[in-house]
């Protein structure tokens, strides 16, 4: 069992949807109330990373990421280190390619909400801030989780993009579907099961934490 | 508990705007008036509601409310919803619906010191019939209870202006019967305008002071509830009011001993109570409501049967309950027939059949004389 790999896997997968969050309902919340021309443009925008192999996203990324890349360069002079092959441009990877996982849920959330329950809100003299504190945020909630569970979830299981982008470094870079793909190319086959039934383990928590919280949630809110 | 908000300023507003739907509306509702504002789904009730409380901006007008200049397209004057002192209550209610009632009422009172806003939500939800219920979620409430809610919340805003979008629309008949006497009764200690949307006349009729009847955006006639119901000033206003007996008739040259118009309508001679406004030989639309057509007794004739009697066949009978509806064919059969709905006992005693010939009295009193609409019938 490789634990360091998935201590990594799971430090990536949290971080990724602590950053996506905020990100996510930003986004999401404008997508769903917006009403400018390029909106299905920019919808499409998000969802790009769906559809994408992950090996092709891992490569612009790892063109992008690179020494020669704008990003990289970029990254360099402000941090004076590589984002190629190293933990954070891991990180950075990991938030593009959950975009939509992130995105896409929390804004079907935020357009589930009543057009009337905002001028409901307006028309009882609330601010803008209130009303999204005390009424859309607790209304989008079991969206959001169910985001933040699909992105950590899916930041577990990303195999192709980390390949890439991020190699196989001990420590550094292998999360534990990358440690268990090692395994099965050294004929380590229970190794390999065992992480495999861990990372099922985990996921089918996640999922199932998720689902029960939306159902608790969605049973209060009738 | 103060209603606050009202300050002696009633509502006045001046509406217009071609799309997306066309308003053309001008209004003044005193404070503690209730208006109702009538007409057919798609009318602009909603929409002209939707403008006074700033969820709707119109391209012209503008809306002063409690001595305060809402919205002002002259001056680029907008103030939005939040700042507006607006009880609304939504068709749907819009309650929100992860709060308790309490919350909900409590939501509305966010000016109000955070110390004091649970005692005065309670305060309003017991206004409302609803103490006991506070810790419920809407939805673990019925329909009656969320319109409660709704009105609460309306009114913890200490609104200068309540409007009630179709506020009864969404219960059964029993429950808005009730909803509406505690309206009635509510409105009592309200001292600030309150406008009414329905597309239901009784319902206009039972609480209303005055009603404002509107049609594709605009305001047709505004006034009295029995004044525009039973003296309607364009066909197309009768016609909205329910009145079906919508004729074209003739002015004719005399008049009666009093001064009223006499309108020739077929082979008919119909006296009047309309004095004034119509010229000799002018062509007119004239109306009157089916409960005024009353029918003459075949056992002992009155007197009564002198008042501009019409002769004709009952080509339907309806019986509605306590109401019967008899449509009857007065003159050519291609002709718009005649409506009277008379007690079913009188029917019955009367031995009315379809097919038969009867004789009614069209009530001087209740007939209304309009100026010709192209579309009115003959």
């Amino acid at each position: 069992m490789d634990w360091p790999a998935l201590w990594l896997s799971l430090q990536l997968g949290a971080l990724t949807v602590v950053f996506l969050l905020p990100i996510a309902i930003v986004v999401g919340r404008w997508l769903a109330v917006t009403r400018i021309r390029g909106r299905s443009a920019l919808e499409a925008a998000t969802a790009l990373p769906l559809v994408l192999p992950p090996t092709v996203l891992g490569f612009y990324l790892l063109v992008a990421f690179g020494q020669e890349g704008w990003a990289g360069e970029l990254w360099r002079r402000l941090f004076g280190d590589s984002l190629v092959f190293t933990f954070e441009g891991l990180l950075l990877a990991s938030l593009i390619v959950n975009i939509p996982f992130a995105v896409q849920p929390t804004q079907r959330a935020f357009e589930a909400i009543a057009p009337e329950l905002r001028e409901a809100a307006a028309s009882c003299g609330m601010s803008w801030w209130r009303m999204f504190w005390r009424i859309e945020l607790p209304l989008a909630w079991p969206g959001i989780l169910t985001a933040m569970v699909l992105t950590f979830a899916h930041t577990l299981g990303e195999f192709g993009v980390v390949l890439m982008v991020g190699g196989n470094i001990p420590g550094e870079t292998r999360t534990i579907a990358i440690a268990i793909y090692d395994r099965v190319q050294a004929f380590d086959d229970l190794g390999a099961a065992r992480m495999s039934a861990v990372l099922l383990l985990i996921s089918l928590v996640a999922i199932a934490l998720s689902y029960g919280l939306t159902q608790r949630i969605g049973r209060r809110h009738g | 508990m103060a209603d606050g908000g009202s300050n002696g300023g009633g509502l006045s507003l001046l509406l217009s705007q071609d799309a997306p739907i066309p308003i053309n509306a001008a209004l003044d509702v005193a404070p503690g008036e209730i208006l109702a504002l009538v007409g057919p789904s798609g009318s602009g009730k909603t929409t002209t509601l939707r403008a006074i409380a700033g969820l709707h901006q119109v391209a012209e007008g503008s809306i002063a409310c409690g001595g305060d200049i809402w919205f002002d397209s002259a001056t680029g004057m907008n103030r939005p919803t939040r700042d507006r002192r607006v009880g609304f209550v939504f068709q749907s209610y819009a309650l929100f619906p992860h709060l308790t009632a309490l919350q909900n009422v409590m939501e509305a009172l966010g000016d109000r010191p955070a110390s004091l806003r649970r005692g005065e939500a309670r305060a309003y939800l017991a206004r409302v019939h609803l103490d006991g219920l506070e810790d419920r979620r809407p939805a673990t409430l019925s329909g009656g209870q969320q319109q409660r809610v709704a009105v609460a919340r309306a009114l913890a805003r200490r609104p200068e202006v309540l409007l009630l979008d179709e506020p009864f629309s969404a219960v059964d008949r029993m429950t808005r019967h009730r909803l509406q006497r505690e309206l009635a009764e509510l409105r009592r200690d309200l001292s600030m305008p309150i406008i009414l949307v329905t597309h239901d006349l009784e319902e206009a009729a039972r609480l209303a002071d005055r009603i404002a009847v509107i049609h594709h955006g605009a305001l047709l006639q505004t006034g009295d509830v029995t004044e525009v119901m039973t003296r309607p000033k364009t066909p197309a206003v009768a016609r909205l009011v329910g009145i079906r007996n919508i004729f074209a008739g003739t002015i004719d040259k005399d008049r009666d001993e009093a001064g009223h118009v006499m309108v020739t309508w077929r082979d008919h001679r119909l006296e009047t109570t309309v004095g004034s406004g119509f010229a000799a030989g002018e062509q007119v639309s004239w109306c009157i409501p089916s409960d005024s057509v009353v029918i003459h007794r075949r056992d002992r004739p009155s007197r009564g049967e002198r008042e501009n009697p019409v002769y004709g066949d009952v080509a339907e009978m309806v019986r509605l309950g306590e109401t019967t509806e008899l449509v009857i064919q007065v003159g050519p059969r291609d002709a718009h027939p005649l409506h009277a709905s008379i007690p079913t006992h009188v029917a019955r005693r009367n031995r009315i059949a379809e097919g038969e010939t009867i004789g009614v009295s069209l009530r001087a009193d209740a007939i209304q004389v309009m100026r010709r609409e192209v579309t009115a019938e003959s």
